[in-house]
């Protein structure tokens, strides 16, 4: 490659990529916190579709601040998007989202945005946002139908990102997802086949109510969302929990 | 045209010594050599229809169409060099998307007509620059202002309409749309008039093939700009036929 | 003495931007063999994210890469690798060879020397003779070409065991598919008992002359 001459010094006999960050000019932010927090989403695969449900709760520190702010997001008939983490980014992240399926339909060439391209896209926006050491802090699940089968997906802010038929995050990975693990496994086992469609929102509710006993930053107000091959549907419900239990805890007299 | 330019045509940055600019009058001329597009503004809605001329018998059908949409609530039209058109409509675009990224909600279709025209008369002001040899009529709903249209002609001149034509045989065209009783008609009514129209200003001897263009966008769409579906164009292809056979009967009689 | 009271707010947290997210590679070349295998298990701390991640990566007819570590520079740098290769395929007309392939790996590594991509890299390939190939890098690009390896999270547990059966090997005697494949199988199962980070499941691939055998063999999934 070639070298001007005003910056070849001796040795210099070829360009090295400039990788180094600036140090002029560009205050460097070393740390950040989330502020505006959300706390787990929960993602399975049923037979003929997929379903997340997440609280609408956000958090400001320990206190319960906004208490009816959704993040399931419709992206298309196809692909339904939940997210965890600070809810800013969730916001920001929407809003580029809706941007492209609004540029996309106005094409009108009848091709829509798949899962799989939803899932990968989100990917190199949060990798490239970890690697200027800026993240957008929040994981993302990505549900939906690609080629007749369902799929489900999940980014955290460094931009990891897989696939999996049953997914879960924060302390839903802790109390949720073994309980999602063994229905689905057992299902498998006994019966050779997938969950259907009620048992995986049956499932859902029983992960939601288990977190909310022990997830102090949950909340009793949730959505569902269910995407299958011919609709996406979002559900608004309310925990009925039972504390008769909590008097067999010790130690709360 | 009554003159030609004598050297004073060869910059849209100079007026004429009896102040005209002859660059664009000659994007005019441009726009009249297209297919006529027409636009009725009824009492429900907007409808749009587009004579395309097919100048190839290899053409694919239904490509380099001239109807869009800037989003998903405003339509377009356009007539003229379908290039400097779309170069117009990803203007228009992009406008309503900073709009909407700006104000979170949707442009108004005057706003978008004010920011448009701006732009294409820009065009016509500098001597580096061709001015578009293109019109452009855009129309929308909503159900707070009812149905708008407006159409911008190449010096950046927009006024509202109730009904307009541009292209080939505009004059004609008027002269039939001012015929109708525009503000007590439906879409539902209209696009089947703007199918006659269109057949009826087609010459067949200068313009042997056409294909037919029809949009809408009204309250029975939802505000939103979208294509005829297959049984309203059929059947407003067949009352253009059918209307244009009775009117060749009684004139041969 | 002042004292202060720590009333559990939130504090400040540096951002880290590597995660660990475990994973294991084995690699042995033969004659005219190369075979590679990984773990599918994808984790980070005490959290499987999922059983079913392999980090083989085919980049050609004739090479696979074995990629992990931090999983989203894992996911980057496939993504670079597989472009570029297009890019070349498309400007020569030719698919790239292994040997080229080793080089521009490490280039790539190497070009984040001072924010570099946390992963192990292997890459198993047949070179322009039809003889298995190996290549083993650091996370900055440092290449060895080699005719065994282990790396990732159970590298270190590996790479004597391999030592101890291929370490003093000469060309009159060397390893066999079968032998390669079984002492794969048995890294693996000896790693999935001490390392919690590789487990799951073992991919491998055995890349021979006419074409990529891959194949999969159980481990432990606690």
């Amino acid at each position: 490659m070639y070298v001007k001459r005003e910056d070849w010094i001796p040795g210099n006999f070829k360009n090295v990529p400039d990788t180094g960050r600036s140090t002029q000019n560009d205050i460097v932010q070393h740390g950040w916190t989330p502020i505006t927090t959300t706390t787990s989403v929960l993602g399975v695969v049923f037979e003929s579709g997929v379903a997340l449900a997440a609280d609408t709760l956000t958090s400001y520190g320990s206190m319960a601040c906004f208490q009816n702010n959704p993040r399931i997001l419709t992206v298309n008939q196809n692909i339904i998007v939940a997210a965890a983490g600070e809810y800013s980014d969730y916001q920001f992240i929407r809003d580029i989202v809706e941007e492209k399926v609004r540029t996309e339909k106005s094409l009108n060439d009848g091709i829509s945005m798949k899962p799989k391209a939803l899932h990968t896209w989100l990917s190199r926006v949060l990798y490239n946002r970890r690697t200027k050491m800026k993240p957008l802090w929040s994981t993302f699940l990505v549900a939906g139908i690609q080629n007749d089968v369902p799929f489900l997906g999940e980014i955290d802010k460094l931009g990891t990102a897989f696939v999996d038929d049953q997914i879960a995050n924060g302390y839903g990975a802790y109390l949720a997802l073994p309980l999602m693990r063994k229905a689905i496994d057992e299902k498998r086992e006994k019966f050779n086949s997938k969950l259907t469609k009620d048992e995986a929102v049956d499932l859902l509710k029983k992960c939601m109510e288990v977190l909310y006993y022990r997830d102090a930053r949950s909340h009793d107000k949730y959505q569902i969302g269910i995407v299958t091959k011919d609709s996406v549907e979002i559900q608004n419900l309310v925990l009925k929990p039972n504390w008769e239990v909590a008097k067999l805890v010790q130690g709360y007299e | 045209m009554s003159s030609i330019g004598t050297g004073y045509d060869l910059s849209a940055s100079q007026f004429s010594p009896d102040g005209r600019v002859f660059q664009v009058e000659y994007a005019f001329k441009a726009v009249e050599n297209s297919g006529t597009a027409i636009a009725l503004r009824g009492s429900d809605g907007v409808v749009f229809a587009v004579e395309k001329l097919v100048t190839s018998k290899l053409h694919e059908d239904s490509t380099g169409k001239r109807l869009f949409s800037v989003e998903d609530h405003i339509g377009m039209a356009v007539g003229g060099l379908t290039a400097d058109a779309s170069a117009i409509l990803d203007v228009a675009r992009e406008e309503a998307r900073s709009y909407r990224q700006s104000y979170n909600m949707p442009i108004s279709l005057k706003y978008l007509n004010e920011r448009v025209s701006m732009y294409i008369h820009a065009h016509t002001l500098y001597s580096a620059i061709r001015p578009f040899g293109c019109a452009v009529i855009i129309g929308s709903y909503d159900p707070k202002d009812g149905p708008q249209m407006y159409m911008i002609d190449p010096a950046g001149v927009s006024f509202g309409y109730f009904g307009c034509a541009i292209g080939k045989a505009k004059q004609t065209a008027k002269t039939e749309i001012e015929k109708l009783n525009l503000k007590t008609m439906t879409c539902k009514e209209l696009i089947k008039e703007a199918a006659k129209i269109i057949y009826m200003v087609h010459d067949e001897l200068k313009d042997k093939q056409f294909e037919l263009e029809l949009s809408w966008v009204g309250s029975h769409t939802n505000g939103k700009h979208e294509e005829v579906s297959k049984e309203v164009f059929d059947d407003a292809l067949k009352y253009a036929k059918a209307s244009l056979d009775d009117d060749s009967g009684s004139d041969g009689e | 003495m002042d004292t202060i009271i720590d009333r559990g707010a939130p504090k400040a947290r540096n951002f880290e931007p590597y995660a660990s997210n475990g994973g294991s590679i084995v690699a042995i070349s033969g004659k005219d063999f190369a075979i590679v295998a990984s773990d599918t298990r994808l984790s980070e701390g005490y959290m499987i994210y999922t059983r079913k991640q392999s980090k083989l990566f085919q980049l050609s007819d004739k090479s696979v890469l074995g990629c992990t570590g931090c999983w989203c520079d894992t996911l980057s740098l496939t993504n670079i690798i597989q472009s570029q290769l297009k890019s070349y395929l498309y400007d020569h007309n030719t698919v790239m060879q292994p040997n080229s392939i080793a080089q521009l790996l490490s280039t790539l590594l190497y070009s984040r020397r001072f924010f570099p991509y946390y992963v192990y890299n292997v890459l198993a390939g047949l070179d322009n003779n039809g003889e298995g190939c190996l290549y083993s890098y650091d996370p900055v690009g440092h290449c060895e070409k080699v005719n065994y390896t282990a790396g990732g999270s159970s590298g270190v547990l590996m790479q004597p065991f391999l030592d101890s059966w291929l370490g003093n090997r000469t060309t009159d005697n060397p390893v066999t598919e079968e032998e390669a494949l079984s002492l794969v199988k048995d890294a693996f199962t000896a790693a999935g008992e001490r390392d919690i980070y590789t487990g799951d499941e073992v991919v491998y691939n055995i890349i021979k002359k006419d074409g990529i055998q891959t194949g999969v063999v159980q481990l432990r999934k606690d």
